[in-house]
């Protein structure tokens, strides 16, 4: 016998019959119904963001440090249009969360109704998939259908449109096992005719690379723990991209580091002189290849992708392989294994001898000295000082950003939630927020730039209400620091409109919320404002003051190769002076 | 390592000057689309045409199956060989879509187009187009003393063939169906 329940009490009972725990979002006149049905349970945890997108940003967060889906409740109109930056974002990294939005009544709908908004319409192009229900019969099966979709196969933000008068009605509560999923089933299993084939390649490489992404971490941790045997028992090296970072540990012996425009010097360049690449759960983004007809000249190149789409968006790959990461490493795995684990040693060997030649240029190398506190420095302390705890790293978008994938090592998947694709500003306060309170005893901190962490302040709130002890690690450089490098490199050192006049003062705005806020401006007093920022039991603000003029290094610029690094400010001098043709 | 030569003071930069050095040869490919007939599913699929900068020549759409709930699309676009490989892996994506045939590269198939010209005129021009319009089998399907209007269906070069001829004739409006296509054979 079917149970009988109003939409809004089917929207809670079908969220608790998905494992929801916490629910991100922000009330309003279209939700209000199940807002009340919240209200009367106390199965799931409503969190009270500041602003929706400060709520889509923080289930991100919570989704990426979990491998879960996150969940988000907002309402109509400006409810859902505030989302829309989240959900794209989502959308570019492939993060799975849910947003439930409320809409005016199906009988005014199209009558420009108070904060009426086509809400499936204007989140059409930003979702993996969304739907408009317009009969509460079938709302519970639509909201089952809809983690169905967010989680399998390539994963992606998905909206459910909900009817004020939808919520209200009564009617039968689908249960997920009798739900209508639809015919989404995407292939998880690669091609073992190609898988073989790579395989085969691998026994001969001699200069081979693989090249991880996004989607090993998306896999979960069984692709990670696969990977990490596949690269022991091969002893290729590994890079990675900045979403993939954490698959392969960074103390492990075959990393070399992130590569792409601002990657190290040995990642990109073994990128660019391999023989054999195995890109596993990377999409070729144009912040990683660079210059394509520069890219990778003489390798051949496999690609390890669940989404067709990606298979030679951009760079044609002689092994395509459409499949799950931890399918596909697997079956790898057992044919190679099976096949009497070959590789070309010798050759590998030698391979690592002209990757040791690169590491020795020392891409990272910087010198703190004098009393301004140099935003690498200020990272590597915080390395140093943080690297035993159990952390979890967020960030905002900018040099900050590059800076911490650079100098910050990380040993486990999900520990480093960051907007890659779509390079949001003002992702990584709200995201350390939803990561805290999946994880309410680790160690969360936010690397942000001052720029950035202003576009979602507002969150402070947030994290005061909830006791969310997050550190917001801000470097401060009173500049919109990568701009400002463009600008400086690009753009003939005109600095149009990248100075941030009239910033708050950081300590007194975080005591303005009730929350801690430390100001440090010297390298010697770092550490220890590093220690009391972590022993503190609640939210900081730190405002780290570090040098205005600081340009993220190493870097290929737009239009180059892997092989035309600038690794420091000597390789601009000239540069900014030559005459000569315009980059492209 | 090559110096980064920007002339100091230049003004144009683009980060994204980054295509790819594939073949450039434009194709024109008929897709066959089954998708979920639900509300939304033709801006999903148009959609995706006009945020990936995809062409779109002819398209049609109509309910095939209504127990099943099943719409045929059939979209007949250009592009070069790695576009058209991406227009159907996009399409494949989209959650309501159940297939997509390239019915250019899957053996044979028949296209077809329906037409309804209306011509307007008399005397030679009328009796001449009355003459052409049986050459090419058009049915003509309404006539006043001053203008016909016929139907005609055939590939589109038949169509645009005819329109051609029309258009000295005193052709005053043309509507076209758009291409419906199968596959030949089982």
């Amino acid at each position: 016998m079917a149970q009988k329940m109003t939409g809004a009490d089917m929207v809670i009972q079908a969220l608790k019959d998905q494992g929801v725990d916490t629910v991100f979002g922000y009330p309003g006149g279209a939700v209000l119904p199940i807002y009340d049905a919240i209200f009367n349970q106390n199965g799931i945890r409503h969190v009270l963001a500041r602003h929706e997108q400060g709520a889509v940003h923080a289930a991100e967060g919570y989704a990426r440090s979990t491998g879960k889906p996150g969940v988000c409740l907002v309402t109509s109109g400006p409810g859902a249009t505030n989302a829309v930056t989240g959900l794209t974002d989502a959308l570019m990294d492939s993060i799975p969360i849910v947003v439930l939005t409320g809409q005016v009544p199906t009988f005014m709908i199209g009558s420009d109704a108070f904060q009426e908004a086509d809400t499936v319409g204007i989140t059409r192009p930003c979702t993996k998939h969304n739907w408009l229900v317009k009969e509460t019969s079938k709302l519970a099966s639509t909201v089952h259908e809809a983690f169905h979709v967010a989680t399998t196969g390539r994963p992606g933000p998905v909206l459910v449109d909900i009817p004020k008068d939808v919520q209200f009605a009564t009617d039968d509560y689908t249960p997920p096992a009798k739900a209508d999923l639809g015919h989404y089933q995407p292939q998880v299993k690669g091609d073992l005719e190609t898988i073989t084939e790579l395989v085969e390649a691998i026994e001969q490489a001699e200069r081979p690379i693989f090249y991880t992404g996004g989607g090993v971490i998306n896999s979960g941790p069984a692709a990670s723990q696969l990977l990490r045997e596949l690269v022991g028992a091969t002893g290729f090296p590994i890079t990675s991209t900045l979403m993939g970072l954490g698959c392969y540990p960074a103390s492990g012996e075959s990393w070399i580091g992130m590569l792409g425009m601002h990657g190290l010097y040995e990642a990109n360049m073994a990128m660019h002189g391999c023989d054999l690449m195995i890109n596993i759960g990377a999409r070729f983004d144009d912040r990683i290849t660079g210059v394509l007809n520069a890219f990778s000249p003489d390798s051949r190149k496999a690609h390890i992708d669940i989404d067709p789409s990606s298979i030679n968006k951009v760079i044609r790959v002689e092994m395509p392989i459409v499949g799950d990461v931890a399918h596909v490493l697997e079956d790898l795995l057992n044919v190679w294994k099976a096949r009497g684990r070959k590789t070309n040693s010798a050759a590998v060997k030698k391979w690592w001898g002209q990757i040791d030649e690169w590491r020795k240029v020392e891409c990272l190398k910087f010198e703190q000295k004098g009393k301004v506190i140099k935003p690498q420095h200020a990272l590597a302390r915080l390395e140093a000082l943080t690297k035993k705890h159990d952390r979890y790293i967020t960030t905002e978008v900018g040099q900050h950003q590059m800076w911490a994938a650079q100098y910050l090592g990380f040993e486990d998947p999900n520990r480093w939630m960051t907007s890659g694709g779509l390079g949001t500003m003002g992702y990584g306060f709200p995201a350390s927020i939803g990561v805290q309170l999946a994880h309410p005893d680790a160690l969360v901190i936010n690397v942000a730039g001052e720029a950035s962490w202003l576009m979602n302040m507002q969150e402070l709130g947030t994290a005061m209400q909830y006791r969310l002890p997050v550190k917001q690690f801000i470097l401060n450089n009173e500049r919109l620091g990568m701009v400002r490098q463009w600008q400086e490199l690009l753009h003939g050192e005109r600095y149009s409109e990248s100075w941030s006049e009239s910033l708050p003062d950081f300590v007194k705005l975080a005591e303005a919320f009730g929350a801690k806020g430390i100001l440090c401006s010297d390298p010697d007093t770092l550490d220890d404002a590093i220690m009391e920022m972590i022993t503190y039991d609640g939210p900081v603000l730190f405002d780290c003051l570090v040098e205005k003029h600081e340009n993220c290094f190493p870097m290929i610029p737009s239009g180059k190769a892997h092989n035309e690094m600038l690794l420091g400010e000597a390789d601009t001098q000239g540069v900014i002076d030559a005459k000569g043709s315009v980059l492209v | 390592m090559s110096p980064l030569k920007i002339k100091k003071g230049a003004t144009s930069h683009s980060a994204y000057n980054l295509r790819p050095n594939f073949s450039d040869v434009q194709e024109s490919h008929t897709l066959a689309i089954i998708v979920d007939n639900e509300a939304g599913v033709l801006a999903r699929v148009i959609g995706l045409f006009a945020g990936r900068g995809y062409n779109i020549e002819s398209l049609t759409v109509a309910e095939i199956d209504h127990s099943g709930n099943l719409s045929r699309i059939t979209v007949v676009t250009t592009g070069t060989p790695q576009v058209i490989n991406q227009i159907k892996a996009q399409l494949g994506r989209i959650v309501p879509v159940h297939q997509v045939n390239d019915l250019t590269v899957e053996g044979q198939s028949v296209e077809r187009e329906l037409a309804l010209f209306k011509v307007e005129g008399t005397g030679d021009k009328r009796v001449e187009a009355l003459r052409l319009a049986d050459i090419f089998r058009a049915n003509v399907v309404d006539s006043t003393l001053e203008s016909f209007v016929f139907e005609l269906t055939g590939p589109s070069e038949k169509i645009d063939a005819f329109a051609d001829l029309m258009r000295p004739l005193g052709l005053s409006e043309l509507a076209r169906t758009g291409v419906a296509a199968l596959s030949r054979g089982t």
